[in-house]
């Protein structure tokens, strides 16, 4: 970070989109720096996921602009997104390894698509990888055969197979019990120091979030509610993030007639 | 009735979004196999060898006993209807034309359907939802051409060689109760096929298959690619990918007869 103002690693910019005809991300804005850990917060139907989806360049926008390491994916071309892909690693939700091959396989599947390497050096590759999340000795067993939490490391590592620049990841804490989802955080953590990867963590655990992030954006029903460090957040006045933080249910105002209507299934 | 008449509308879009996206799917690809190499992501031959053993080697056993029961049944049925012209030994031209022309072809291409092409829209399905086709994409690999090039490949090379092998088992299954029925040896009900048949016979029946070969797959591929909603999802894919393509293979081939004999 000590040469020129670094451009943003990943930038987006009026984001909207819609599902159906539904609008779930009303303009959000996002910038996101060299080698930091930026963990999108919100709760369930905040849009926090479809941010993502469009971030991974899986759903495509109705308008705004998105960059990653400086390229807009919303106009780039097919070969261009997959040169881009190779410097990108995702975590998802459920791990999403392929059911169908082995942990090792699993891993090196990146490399044997995109490299020409020869099957001795994919094969110390993945060894090194699984190493670093602790999964060494792992490599010829199924999917299936994994507690969560090693499904989860098991992904991790081939996310990052390929040395990426980026580095996302799918409510990684998700279905773990404490202890794992804090090793978890843990191995984020070494991941970032020794990789120097720029990290984004869409989640919507606290402590998790406390523990890692750098900076956190809230989003609320498709909108940013802020950005910045987590004492400006634990801080803030905010009546939605004070909710989000202390568990507090939401109140939802009911307008008497509205409701009628509803019910009777009368449009109004 | 206005509902109705939305239903109505609703489903018609419906069909032809699906109809599109079946073509995108086709052209797609196409475009892989002819230029996948010089992308830097060449069809995989290893992936689609697997495909064909999965797809047609596998599939040799209920093959051949399907089409053996065929040439047997359509012997019965000759024999007996040509016997109220006391014509029976023509029974052999019979079945020499309708297997090959058409019971093989649509033998093979409905076991295929039921066998492989669920098991496409099955497996697909529930790689949408686990979200490992996501996790292809973002990997950078074209899901068109990781998974549907080799099923669709492997379907066009073994779906029409099955259908060969489909047309000698079957006019076998015919010669073996015609030999027993009608009192005539088997070489002499081997010379009279090979001389009641034509080249274009048997080719008639190969090119139906590999129409049929590509709908297998393509409708395989749209309905596992549009699972949502979990399990359930994939029951569902999977039972609509069957009804879609035997009823697709049974109007294509209507349509194929049609032309080919005007």
């Amino acid at each position: 970070m000590n040469k020129k103002i670094a451009e943003p690693v990943v930038e987006v910019q009026s984001l909207v989109a819609h599902y159906g005809s539904c609008e779930v991300l009303h303009g959000v804005d996002l910038s996101i720096q060299d080698g930091e850990i930026m963990v999108i917060m919100g709760g369930s139907g905040s849009g926090k996921s479809t941010v993502l989806r469009h971030m991974l360049g899986l759903n495509t926008p109705t308008s705004g602009v998105i960059k990653l390491l400086g390229q807009d994916i919303t106009h780039i071309s097919a070969s261009k997104m997959d040169a881009l892909r190779r410097n990108i690693g995702v975590s998802f939700q459920g791990g999403a390894l392929f059911n169908s091959m082995t942990v090792g396989e699993n891993i090196a599947l990146p490399l044997r698509e995109h490299t020409q390497l020869d099957e001795k050096t994919i094969r110390i590759m993945c060894r090194m990888k699984l190493e670093l999340v602790n999964l060494a000795g792992f490599e010829n067993l199924m999917p299936a055969q994994l507690s969560g939490g090693m499904v989860k490391r098991a992904a991790l590592a081939r996310a990052i197979i390929m040395d990426p620049k980026l580095l996302f990841f799918d409510e990684p804490s998700a279905g773990l019990d404490p202890v794992v989802s804090a090793e978890l955080d843990e191995l984020i953590l070494r991941i970032r120091q020794a990789m120097k990867t720029t990290i984004v963590v869409v989640t919507h655990e606290l402590d998790s979030t406390f523990r890692i992030a750098d900076r956190i954006t809230v989003l609320d029903q498709g909108n940013i509610l802020m950005v910045g460090a987590i004492d400006e957040v634990r801080n803030s006045k905010n009546k939605r993030i004070k909710d989000l933080l202390e568990r507090r249910a939401r109140e939802i105002k009911i307008d008497a007639e509205e409701y009628l209507n509803r019910l009777t299934g009368e449009t109004g | 009735m206005l509902r109705y008449i939305e239903k109505i509308g609703r489903a018609t879009v419906g069909s032809i979004e699906e109809l599109g996206y079946a073509s995108s799917l086709l052209a797609e690809s196409f475009y892989w196999i002819v230029f996948g190499a010089r992308r830097g992501q060449a069809v995989s031959v290893s992936a689609t060898f697997y495909q064909m053993l999965q797809v047609g080697i596998a599939a040799i056993p209920i093959c051949a006993a399907l089409s053996f029961a065929v040439g047997i049944m359509l012997a019965i049925q000759g024999i007996n209807t040509l016997k109220a012209f006391g014509a029976e030994s023509q029974v052999v031209v019979g079945i020499a034309l309708s297997v090959t022309r058409e019971f093989a072809p649509l033998i093979i291409g409905i076991l295929i359907a039921g066998r492989s092409g669920s098991a496409i829209a099955a497996r697909v399905g529930t790689m949408q939802v686990s979200q490992e086709i996501d996790a292809l994409r973002v990997i950078g690999i074209s899901p068109v051409r990781y998974l549907v090039v080799p099923a669709l490949l492997a379907m066009i090379v073994m779906v029409p060689t099955l259908t060969f092998f489909a047309d000698i088992v079957g006019m076998f299954g015919g010669a073996f109760f015609s030999v027993l029925e009608l009192d005539i040896s088997m070489q002499a009900y081997i010379d009279r096929t090979i001389k009641a048949l034509v080249v274009d016979d048997v080719m008639q029946g190969l090119w139906k298959s590999v129409v049929f070969a590509v709908i297998i797959a393509i409708v395989g591929f749209v309905n596992g690619f549009s699972v949502s909603g979990g399990a359930e999802g994939v029951g569902k894919a999977t039972t609509r990918s069957v009804v879609q393509a035997i009823s697709l293979i049974i109007v294509a081939d209507m349509v194929f007869t049609f032309y080919l004999n005007h």
